[in-house]
Formats: structure tokens, sequence, C-alpha cells
């Protein structure tokens, strides 16, 4: 009797087996597309903390309307999305309400993610399946009242949010859409790097255009060869993108991260697309101001710092070392409309991405315990308003703000 | 109570240069590998901050970077008549701390021994007679210049050394140095650009038949992307190299050609403010199960690992194997054991020219950029009608022009008040200074041992110095601070000093990091503490890295050699030891 039993059931693992063996082709690209689309979407950026299980939740972000904690979304059933049915998941990215109807705030750029196609959405779903499930509860609503009312997302969603898959423009090349699909989509780029209006949402007739957010002045990164990356040639982009460093600057902060888990490790065709489509973009001036003269009380007191502090590594004239040390001299980061990024980078120090191309990791030491608010204000004045830069001014109160 | 740790494959105590270069080697083979480290974690950014890393008072005078006393003192003396004192405070020589050891705070002079320095013995008894090397106990290291070559230029490569060669395959190089071994190509970098001292030292030199070059150097001359893909920046000429971590990665260090790349592998750890007591052997005593370490908390950890390196500032590494109980301690009355045996240091006398009429803008300057004259280094030349073996490069490398410690001034001057203050600005911009840097040549009375009576801490005996300067090496220095003599005068200055070393080693002031010796390679277990591998000869599991392993002292800095060793070790490790682990690569 308990030989057949055996047999029995050693027939039916063998055929449940085969049928796994028939089915796991398919599957298995499905799961490695999903992968690769939670590369684009750069999930772990916010759902992973430093050192813990992939996509089990994140630290917290700061948002101008308080604090939000990225949910853990792991296929954990008590603490993650194991509850969760496909529809649930592509409701969520599509319209922003998610399992039992509950309602996400745009911290969780559904408003971007509305634009991927089903086919994309349905992969990213197959791969989150098979991420180790973590039992790590989050409670995500950590706003004040009455931003913590998640029905608050009704009238917001009514106001701000045109969800509807992207539609690639007939007039335009493949590589192009394909590279608007990515920026517009997936990539999310605008929710750092378009500003917000005062309900934080994308300002959408600014796209790309530059943002504030997290203590971070995210840049232009529009066509405009002033302020955005219009100077940069496509292979340069591509470059920036790939490895964190080109020959006009080096990553640090949030885009640091977005390049070590997510640009750094995609499709070069793909990174490519972005290129070409950004460098069609328009936005901001296109004129560069009068700059502040060298004459001016700020700039000489600036002038000195500079040379005293700054040029050993950035040079006299401001070009920097390629890997090394950025060039100030005609770079577009130094010369944001806001200079909320270069006050952090000089009060606080920044350390440059690792990427299997760009090993060195150089840093930018903090200067804040040397310099005083007028110090670093002349300072970036002077850098913002030398070698062909020019941009407003930076006032001491600016810099106090930031402290 | 010692908390057991989970097994590693190897074990590294100390991570500079020789356990950096070591841990990233292995980890490439797929090792896991644990640095242990008894300093802190030290970073470009955050400790070489340019806001501070200039900062003389801290650095060069109150020496942050260093090893404190406190931490661990050593004791001294002359010879075995006298009972040896601590050091209160490091003076003769300054060991480093923390990560990248004293490789963090170096000038940068990066030489090649000479084969003839590593067949020492051989070379010297079939030139001169056995009778004129009687009197030092010099013996081969038991490799070739030939053998080394491509583990210099590995280390040449992967610091960026800036420098000119002098012999290319056999072929003399104009402009280089025409004393050195052949090499199988030239520097990755050129020289530096030379400043006005070494530029005029090179004319007068010249006019004397003397054959100067510039001084290989690992301040970069150009930016540079070394072999493992990391950057380097040119060189600021800022003056604040030794005794100073850099702040433009502009001079090599663990941390600005390895770190970076070994800091983010998944099978490398380093555990910092940790140190390590002594390795741990099993009941044979042939065998190294592993290092005990205590942390900052006082709390103990048992660390098991297959393989222990000891890559540890070289007077530590002879201490902790003495600790351990590896190898037999040296005995200078019977000749016997191995371990603290050929105690060597560097002989060096120094020559300054004070000028009228001559700007040397001192304040523009790095750690080795600088004319160095071979001529009288070595065996580069005819010691049969001279009474000494040995030699000197006579370097005139005018570092830096710091506002404390460069003051020169002419004899006669008051040592303090406003007339001293009058000859120091007079003085400042007008004087060149060069020096003779020495071979130290190793005596059966030169050696190290545990002092009896001084302990550290932890109750564990000081490492005990026994040495003065052998009368060879004083005869040596002062034939050379002869010839120093002729090149002053060539000088035509106002007037020149010349200062000749003398005997009575004295650990106060300031004269050489350069501390030799005491686990040395060789050819016979008898006589030397590890094998031509930096194996120990004693505990097959245990490789010695570091200038512990020389044999003697060159007339020279010993960094480029002591990285060329860690590369010849690790291949040695990587290609033959680890096929057959745990045994010894060349039998007794």
């Amino acid at each position: 009797m308990s030989k057949i039993l055996f047999s029995l059931t050693l027939a039916a693992t063998t055929f449940s087996a085969g049928l796994a063996l028939a089915q796991a082709p398919d599957q298995a690209d499905e799961i490695i597309r999903g992968r690769y689309q939670a590369i684009l979407g750069d999930c772990a950026a916010c759902h992973t903390a430093p050192g813990a299980k992939p996509l089990s939740g994140g630290l917290p972000l700061e948002t101008p309307f308080g604090q939000i904690i990225p949910p853990n979304i792991t296929p954990d059933k008590a603490s993650g999305i194991g509850n969760w049915t496909e529809a649930d998941f592509r409701s969520a990215l599509k319209t922003g309400i998610g399992h039992d109807g509950k309602r996400l705030y745009p911290a969780m750029p559904y408003p971007a993610y509305t634009r991927m196609t089903d086919r994309d959405i349905g992969n990213l779903w197959s791969y989150l399946r098979t991420v180790d499930p973590v039992f790590n509860p989050v409670e995500s609503n950590q706003l004040p009242f009455p931003f913590n009312i998640r029905l608050s997302m009704m009238g917001w969603n009514m106001l701000n949010f045109a969800p509807g898959e992207f539609r690639p423009d007939p007039s335009k090349s493949a590589e192009w859409n394909r590279g608007a699909y990515i920026v517009q989509g997936p990539g999310h780029c605008g929710t750092c790097h378009s500003p917000k209006t005062v309900l934080g949402a994308d300002e959408t007739s600014e796209a790309l255009q530059g943002g504030s957010l997290q203590g971070w002045y995210a840049p232009n990164i529009t066509g405009n060869s002033y302020i955005g990356i219009g100077s940069w040639s496509e292979d340069e982009i591509v470059q920036y993108l790939k490895t964190g460093t080109n020959g006009h600057t080096i990553a640090s902060g949030p885009m640091a991260e977005a390049i070590q888990a997510s640009t750094s490790l995609m499709a070069d065709e793909d990174v490519k697309a972005i290129a070409t489509y950004l460098k069609s973009t328009e936005g901001g001036p296109a004129q560069k101001p009068q700059p502040i003269p060298a004459s001016d009380a700020r700039m000489k007191v600036g002038a000195a710092i500079y040379h005293d502090t700054c040029s050993a590594c950035h040079g006299g004239d401001g070009k920097g070392a390629s890997q090394l040390f950025p060039a100030l001299a005609g770079s577009s980061i130094v010369q944001q409309p806001s200079s909320e990024t270069l006050t952090r980078l000089v009060l606080q120090g920044s350390q440059a991405v690792h990427t299997p191309q760009a090993k060195t990791t150089p840093s930018m030491p903090s200067l804040g315990w040397k310099l005083s608010d007028e110090q670093v204000a002349a300072v970036l004045t002077y850098v913002r308003n030398s070698w062909g830069n020019a941009a407003p001014s930076v006032g001491a109160s600016d810099i106090g703000a930031q402290r | 109570m010692t908390t057991i740790l989970p097994r590693k494959d190897v074990v590294i105590v100390g991570l500079g240069w020789t356990g950096a270069i070591l841990a990233h080697e292995l980890t490439e083979d797929g090792l896991d590998v644990v640095a242990i480290e008894r300093g802190p974690w030290r970073d470009t950014a955050t400790d070489f901050n340019i806001g501070y890393a200039q900062d003389e008072l801290r650095y060069g005078i109150r020496r942050d970077l260093f090893l404190q006393p406190a931490v661990e003192a050593m004791t001294m003396r002359n010879n075995t008549s006298q009972t040896a004192l601590p050091m209160r405070d490091y003076g003769s020589f300054l060991p480093g701390n923390g990560v990248g050891g004293a490789g963090v705070h170096w000038n940068g002079h990066t030489w090649r021994f000479w084969d003839s320095d590593f067949q020492i013995a051989d070379h010297l008894r079939d030139r001169y007679g056995a009778a004129r090397i009687q009197e030092l106990q010099l013996q081969n290291w038991g490799v070739t210049g030939a053998e080394m070559e491509k583990s210099f230029d590995r280390f040449e490569y992967l610091a960026g050394i800036s420098g000119k060669a002098g012999n290319i395959n056999g072929q003399i190089q104009e402009g280089g140095n025409p004393f050195e071994d052949p090499r199988s190509r030239d520097y990755p970098l050129p020289p530096l650009q030379m400043t006005y001292a070494p530029t005029l030292f090179a004319e007068v030199t010249k006019s004397l038949n003397l054959h100067p070059f510039p001084t290989p150097a690992a301040n970069l001359s150009k930016d540079y992307i070394n072999p493992l893909g990391i950057a380097m920046g040119q060189c600021t000429m800022c003056g604040f190299c030794e005794r100073f971590g850099c702040a433009n990665y502009s001079k090599s260090s663990a941390q600005t050609t390895i770190l970076p790349v070994l800091m983010k592998k998944k099978n490398f750890e380093v555990r910092t403010e940790s140190e390590v007591l002594h390795v741990d052997l099993d009941v044979s005593k042939k065998h190294a199960r592993g290092v005990t370490y205590v942390n900052t908390s006082g709390e103990e950890f048992f660390q098991p690992a297959d393989m222990v390196l000891l890559c540890a500032y070289g007077l530590h590494n002879v201490r902790l194997m003495m600790l351990s109980g590896i190898g037999q301690i040296y005995d200078p009355n019977t000749g016997e054991g191995t371990v603290g045996r050929n105690y060597c240091y560097q002989t060096n006398a120094g020559a300054q020219v004070f000028f009228d009429d001559k700007n040397f803008n001192p304040f523009v300057a790095a750690g080795a950029l600088g004319q160095t004259v071979d001529d009288f280094n070595g065996d580069a030349f005819d010691h049969g009608p001279l009474d000494f073996v040995g030699g000197a490069g006579i370097n005139c490398i005018p570092s830096n022009g710091r506002p404390i410690q460069t003051r020169p001034t002419p004899p006669g001057t008051p040592r303090w008040g406003s007339d001293w203050k009058k000859a120091t600005v007079k003085s400042y911009k007008s004087t060149l200074g060069f020096s003779s840097q020495g071979s130290s040549y190793p005596t059966r009375g030169n050696y190290l041992d545990l002092d009896p009576t001084y302990t550290d801490r932890f109750g564990r005996p000081l490492l005990r110095f026994t040495f003065d300067f052998p009368d060879n090496d004083i005869r040596m220095s002062n034939w050379v601070s002869d010839r120093m003599e002729d090149i002053a005068k060539a000088f035509g200055g106002r007037q020149y000093t010349n200062t000749r070393r003398k005997k009575g080693w004295d650990s106060v002031p300031y004269q050489s990091t350069h501390n030799t010796g005491g686990a040395i390679m060789g050819t016979d277990p008898k006589t030397s503490a590890v094998n031509k591998y930096l194996q120990s000869w004693d505990v097959a599991n245990v490789f010695v890295i570091g200038a512990s392993a020389f044999a003697h002292n060159a007339g020279k800095n010993p960094t480029g050699t002591v990285g060329a060793l860690a590369f010849h070790a690790a291949d040695a490790i990587r290609q033959q030891y680890l096929r057959n682990p745990g045994q010894p690569l060349v039998s007794a």
C-alpha cells in the first residue's frame, strides 16, 4: 500500500515539475522584464531603506505637507502587498487608488506611472511577486491633520491628476518616443525635476525645469543650453547617466542614488533614448542675464574665499579635473535659479556615486564649520558669476535657512 | 570573556599600504577577507578636509595622524650595557596610525632597491672580499632585482609615480638615474615640474660631473587613472605632504589608489579601532588559528582564520610575532633566533647654503619634488680604496616651506628673540638645503626584542630597541658628507653648513621613519624569520609583510620596495600557496 502511494506521489511530483518547466520560459521572461521595469522606475530608491531587505519599506520622505514613509511592497501578506491582486496593483499605478480603495499620496508618483503600458505594469507585478516577502509593518501616513485624511486626495486628483497611458507622437522617431515614455512614465524624472504647484503637483507647463525637494534643487534638465543640459552632447548625457560623471559634472545627492540604482543599470539604447528626448525639450530662460561684475564687493570677497578654499581642486579657472572635481565654469548646475544644491554642497559636502565605470567616489568636503553665512553667500555669488557664468546673487539669509 | 566570531579565509592585521594591496589581491580570488586596524577610519574629504588639512600645529607639531605613546610606547638604548628607557614621545621616527597607516602622511619618495641590495652579501664579498664586510651581518634577501621588477612596476603604476626612467631594458635613458637596475618601461607619469632649488642643484651637480635626475614621486605630475580605475588629481604643490593627509587626491596612499574599489567588495570588511593582541597558534605552534583583538570598549574577540597576514608597521609586525610566539626571539650573545634580527635605520646628514641674491619660494613644494644624485649610493661607486661599504643618495628635495618648522637660519643666529626673527625673514626664501640619505647595514648588536620591564596598557611588554649607528655607516656618511661639502662650495653662496652624522642615536629629534628589519626575509631559517615570499618559516599560514622583511636598509626611502614586496607576496599566495594551503613555499 505504502509503495503504491509512494509511486503515485512520485508521479504527481514529476507531472507538476514538468508543468512548471513547460511554463517557465514565458514566466521567466515576464519576471526578467518586470525586474527591468523596477530598475526603470527605481522602486528601490524609495521602498528600500539603506541596508534593509529589498523593497521592505524605505526611509521617511519629507514633503512640504509632512512626512510619508514608503511602504513595504514585498509579497508579505501581513505587512506587504501579499493580499493585493494584480488589478489592485494596476489601479494603484494607473489611478492612485490601491487595495481596498485606499487612496495613495502622490509622493508615490502615480501621476507618472499612469503613463506606463499595461504590459509593463503586468511585468512589474510578476516581478514583485518573486521578491522575498519581509515582515515589516510600515505606517506610511505620518501627515498632520488635515492632510492625513486620504479621502482629500480625491479632490487633489480632480484638480491635479490626468490619468492615461503615454501616447506616442507619430511625427517623432521611435527613439524619441521611447525616451519620452521613460522620462514621463516609469522613470518619473519630473517627480524631482519639475517645479511643484502650491498643492504639490508637477507644474506641467514647466516640466523638467527644476524643482526643490528634500533639501536639494533638482536642476533644469531640458534642452536649454544655459541652465539645462543643452550644452551637453547626447554622448555626454549617456555618460552621465551610466557612470555618474562626465566632463561637466559629477552626480551627488539623490541623483547619485538614482544613477547607482537605476540609470547606470538601464539598457544603453534606453539611456540614449532619454538623451535624445531630453535634448529636444525646451524650458527656462534662453538668454543669460548680465553677470554680476567682478568689481562688486560681494564678488571681491567671494574671489578671495574661492582662491583660498576652492581653487586647489576646482582650479583657478573653475575648470576642475575630469572624474575628480566638477567644473564650475559653464556648469548649468552652478547657474540654476535656486542655489539650494550649491549651498548644501558647501555646508555639508557630498560624495560622488560609485559605478563600475567611475569608481573613485571623490568627495566635496563640508565647509560649513569654516565659512560664515556671508562667506558662503559671497563665494557662491562669485562662482555663479565668473568664467562666463551668470546667475542671481546668493544672500546670507538663504544660507542661514539651510544650516 | 572572549567572543568567538565566524571564521574568515584571511585576517589582515593593519590596513595601510601592504594590508590594502594584499586585501585587494586576495579578494580578487574570491577569498573572504577581514582587516583589523588599531586606529580610526580615515577618508580624504572627512579627515583631510581641504579647510584644515594644512593645519601645521595640529598635524605637524601635535602629530594628529601618528601613533601616540599612550597607545603604544617603545623603549630604547644604544647598546646592551645600558638599560633601556621608554620614549616618552615619538621623535626620531613617527609610526602611523589608522587606515592608510604611514602611507597617509609620507612625502612620496618612491624608490626601487637594486639587485646589489637584494644580493648584497654575495655582491660585496665577490667584489671586495669577505674581510671587508666582517663587522657587518649582511645577508642576501633571497630574491633578485630581476625577480622583483614586475612587482616594482605594479606598485609604481598603482600609485601613479612621476619620474624619469634611467634604464629601460638595459638602455640608459638621458635624464634618468643611470645607476638604477633595468626596468621594463618608464614611470606612469612624467616628472614633476621642478622648482628653482632642485633646478639649481641639478646644474651645480652636473658641473661636478655627477648625474642628477628627478626624484621619483608619489605626488602626481598629472591627472591619472590607475589600473584599478581610480582617478587621482595633479599635485597643486601646496607643500603639505609629510605629516599630513592630502586633501587633493594627489598623493598616493591606500585611500587614493585602492580603498574606493576595495571597500565596495562584498568579500571584504575592515574593523577599525580594534587592536590585535596576538596571533593564536595551535598546540604544535606551527599553525595559526586566527587573532585575538580588543575594541575600544575593552571587549575581546577571537577571529578565526585560515591565514594571518601581519601588515602593520614593520616594528609592530616584529612585536606581534614576539608576543605570539612565532619564531624564536634573536639573542645577540649567541646569534641564535631570528625575530628582532638585523634591525636597521637610516644614516642621514644635511647641508644648507645661504644666499643673498636668490629667491627659492620654498612654499611652492611637494613631498618628493626634487632632484637626486645616486653617484655615491649603494655600490654605484668603487669602494676598493675606501674603508666602508654602502652609500647615500644625495637629495635636494625642498618638500615644504611651512611656517612653523621651516625656519632656516645661518650659524650664530640666536635661537629666539628679535635677531632670530630678522634672520628667519632674511633666510626663509634664500636658503637651499640638501641632504644625504645613507644606507644602514646590520650588525650583531643592533636588534629588537621585548623589554623586560615596561609594558603597555594591556600589560604586554613593550618593544625594545638596541641600536646605534655602526662604525661602518658613520665612515660612509662622513665620506659622503665630504662630497656634499664639494657640492655646497660649488653653489657659491654666502655661507654653508654641513652637519655630519655622529655616533650615539638619539630618539628625540626627528630623523627618519624608515625603521627596517626584525622579521627579515632570506634563504636560511637560522638567519631569517620569513622566506623569500615573506612566509614565516615557523608558522606556514602566517605571512609578515612590510619593511620588517628588509635584510638591511639601503640609502633610499623604503616604501617603493615595501609596495613591491606586498605584490611579490600576494602573487606567491595566489599562484602557489592557495593550491596547497598551510604548506611552506620554500622547504627549509
